[in-house]
């Protein structure tokens, strides 16, 4: 089942921890359910998705990196 | 006639520029520094002043005693930057025209933007919060310390780590280390963003019984509850909590539709031109470069400029480019210290906390006065290079 995204935060550019603190503030607008789509260039933000999803349960459900842009889908707990 | 360059904001990197500019074009410019206060601030020294090691009238200097002659210094705010008619706006109602303007506006502490941070929360990032925290820190008896910082970006990005480190060790000398839990709250799942200062902070930290709060992004404080909730949904308890308040970009920068949606001005990561602003260029704080906020940046980015603008006066093509450097101490406590040093290019590997560090951070702190403004701290001073990032 395909699910369209609420919000794309457009986060290329920002060096770390931006990327992380910009989406844990856009998780808060969004509902249960929903997903939020971020984009970021900064390479760090690899694990530091990864391990914020796992921290705070949110779920992960893709990611891809096209050149030299870091693409996260979350869907939100 | 000589080229008027208009310099917004008398801190470590607009009083370099114009210094620097004054000393190399003389009578072919005309450099005044517009400043609203007239006062320079060594903002590094807040962090000794909270912990009760500093007074702050080390911290503090008239800016035109820092001037060279040749600058003129303008105690005026700057309330629009009219880029088409080459003109700032000033609070008192005249105008100055430049030729070429510099922004060294710096940032904005948001302690508003945050509910509950005013009421609930210390700071160190101003002197009257470094001082109300000292006062508090000599009240306080033991309980939940907690450390964080409210929002991203925020400047000098170790100095939470270096409180936290510090104020440890001032509980311990107090004797009250026993009655005492110490948090630092990390805004990701590490101490610092820096993978390699959090890989040398880490076991530091917990061999001091410091506990490492991950994720916490602060959304909200409730002063009368004594709590702190975070983005993640995750809510503490604290008997004293100690964050660095949001930052935003000047208001003038916002006034002029410079800036991004922070207030900070995009410029060019190597030429430090605003963008699509021939005659403007920012540095320091003021920018929205993803390099650390910090008078070491700006003290790097300054020569730069000031380089470009002459070569520009002199009809000459610029060539300077600023490669990202950037120069923090960070303290562990107990009388240690270790260096970040890096650019665009070279991440950091600080070498393991020692003695030396500490004591080449004192006497930074003592000697900036009298070298930094002025340009006189040779730019490949040794510990100053950093070996990895030697070309």
């Amino acid at each position: 089942m395909s699910q369209t995204v609420t919000l794309t935060l457009d986060l290329k550019g920002l060096s770390c921890p931006l990327p992380i603190a910009k989406t844990a503030q856009a998780m808060r607008t969004v509902q249960s359910g929903e997903l939020v789509e971020a984009l970021a260039t900064d390479p760090g933000s690899v694990p530091d998705f990864t391990a914020w999803c796992e921290t705070t349960g949110n779920e992960l459900v893709e990611h891809t990196a096209d050149d030299g842009v870091f693409r996260f889908v979350i869907r939100k707990v | 006639m000589p080229a008027r360059v208009v310099v917004l904001g008398g801190g470590v990197g607009g009083t370099l520029v114009a210094n620097l500019l004054d000393k190399s074009l003389g009578h072919d410019a005309r450099v005044t520094v517009v400043d609203p206060t007239g006062m320079h601030d060594y903002q590094p020294g807040y962090l000794y002043v909270a912990l009760g090691e500093a007074s702050g009238h080390w911290l503090s200097r008239d800016e035109r005693t820092l001037l060279r002659r040749g600058v003129d210094l303008a105690i005026e705010e700057a309330v629009r930057i009219h880029p088409d008619a080459q003109t700032v706006q000033l609070r008192s109602g005249a105008s100055i025209e430049w030729d070429y303007l510099v922004l060294a506006t710096g940032a904005r502490l948001m302690h508003e933007a945050i509910p509950g941070l005013a009421e609930g929360s210390f700071g160190f990032y101003s002197l009257p919060d470094a001082e109300r925290l000292r006062e508090e820190l000599r009240r306080f008896t033991g309980g939940r310390l907690l450390v964080g910082v409210a929002g991203i970006p925020y400047k000098c990005p170790p100095a939470p780590v270096e409180f936290t480190m510090m104020v440890e060790e001032y509980l311990r000398k107090k004797d009250i280390r026993d009655r005492s839990e110490v948090t630092l709250l990390s805004p990701l799942n590490r101490a610092f963003t820096i993978e390699s200062a959090s890989t040398l902070i880490k076991p530091i930290m917990d061999e001091r019984g410091i506990e490492l709060a991950t994720f916490f992004n602060v959304e909200e404080v409730d002063a009368s509850a004594h709590t702190v909730t975070s983005l993640e949904g995750e809510k503490r308890d604290y008997d004293l909590l100690v964050l660095v308040p949001p930052h935003k970009g000047q208001q003038v920068v916002i006034d002029s539709d410079l800036g991004d949606a922070g207030g900070w001005l995009p410029a060019d990561k190597f030429t430090l031109q605003v963008a699509e602003h021939e005659q403007i260029f920012a540095l320091g704080d003021a920018t929205n470069l993803p390099i650390s906020k910090s008078g070491s940046t700006a003290h790097f980015e300054a020569p730069v400029i000031a380089s470009r603008i002459a070569s520009r006066i002199r009809g000459t093509a610029p060539t300077e480019q600023y490669g990202g450097r950037v120069m923090c101490f960070l303290e562990t406590g107990n009388g240690k210290a270790t260096a970040l040093r890096f650019d665009y290019e070279h991440p950091p590997v600080p070498p393991q906390p020692n003695r030396g560090w500490h004591m080449a951070k004192w006497i930074f702190n003592r000697a900036y006065w009298e070298t930094v403004p002025q340009g006189r701290l040779p730019e490949h001073a040794p510990g100053t290079m950093p070996k990895e990032v030697a070309r």
